[in-house]
């Protein structure tokens, strides 16, 4: 029997966006605030998982050409380049410098080099998740 | 004053989570017990909330926007389990 999931399709089409501004407000707002790259990463693993229930995996593939395998392996690599860039001025492993800027709408902001860290943890944990769901999803 | 009536929302919110666990564990059907369970995650949004007035905190604001995402996941998933047997389909064309 063929379902129709008009509803669940298009409720999916708008509670996706709000999901994904909501990951990158939590990995924004971590250094201040709850949040980081942890729950980042795994809120927007959450978005895909809906895709991938309202859709196929086959549309999801086409939607988001991500090997996640490789998405992971490059979360790691910004990670550890960070802390290995910490070398190149004399500094031990994994320190982190910041200053202010005054950047054009924002104003007077903090801008440190612990973000880059974080992208590295967001990009991982996206990658192991969805790794580990698609590979648990996709046996037949 | 204030204090007293926000905990008395709270053991009204718990009450009523009570009688949700009650309906997980004796529901009759698995629908039952998927909703039950949805309910629960709402009315674990409401403890939160409440909970953070009366902790007189914003820290938690967060944790209610992400119980609801989680929940609405977590009850798409159940409810598609149960309609095909499949959660993630590989193509759906065929």
């Amino acid at each position: 029997m063929k379902t129709n999931d008009v509803i669940l399709q298009t409720v999916t089409k708008i509670v996706l966006f709000i999901i994904v501004l909501f990951s990158i407000y939590l990995f924004f707002a971590g250094h201040n605030t709850p949040g980081g790259g942890f729950v980042g990463g795994l809120m927007a693993s959450g978005a895909i998982v809906l895709l991938l229930l309202a859709f196929d995996v086959k549309t999801v593939l086409n939607i988001l050409p991500i090997n996640y395998i490789n998405l992971a392996g490059v979360g790691l690599f910004i990670a550890v380049g960070f802390g290995a860039g910490s070398f190149l001025v004399g500094e031990p492993f994994l320190s982190h410098a910041f200053d202010y800027f005054e950047l054009p709408l924002l104003g007077k902001t903090e801008l440190t080099t612990a973000t880059i860290f974080d992208l590295g943890v967001y990009l991982v944990v996206i990658g192991v998740t969805m790794t580990i769901i698609q590979t648990i999803g996709e046996t037949e | 004053m204030f204090e007293i009536i926000m905990l008395i929302s709270l053991l009204l919110i718990a009450i009523s989570s009570l009688m949700y666990i009650y309906r997980v564990i004796k529901g009759p059907s698995t629908p039952d017990r998927v909703i039950a369970l949805d309910a629960i995650g709402i009315n674990l949004i409401g403890i939160t909330a409440v909970i953070s007035v009366v902790l007189n905190t914003d820290a938690f604001l967060e944790v209610i926007l992400l119980l609801g995402i989680l929940t609405f996941i977590g009850t798409v998933a159940f409810s598609k389990f149960l309609e095909k047997g499949e959660i993630i389909e590989n193509d759906r064309d065929q």
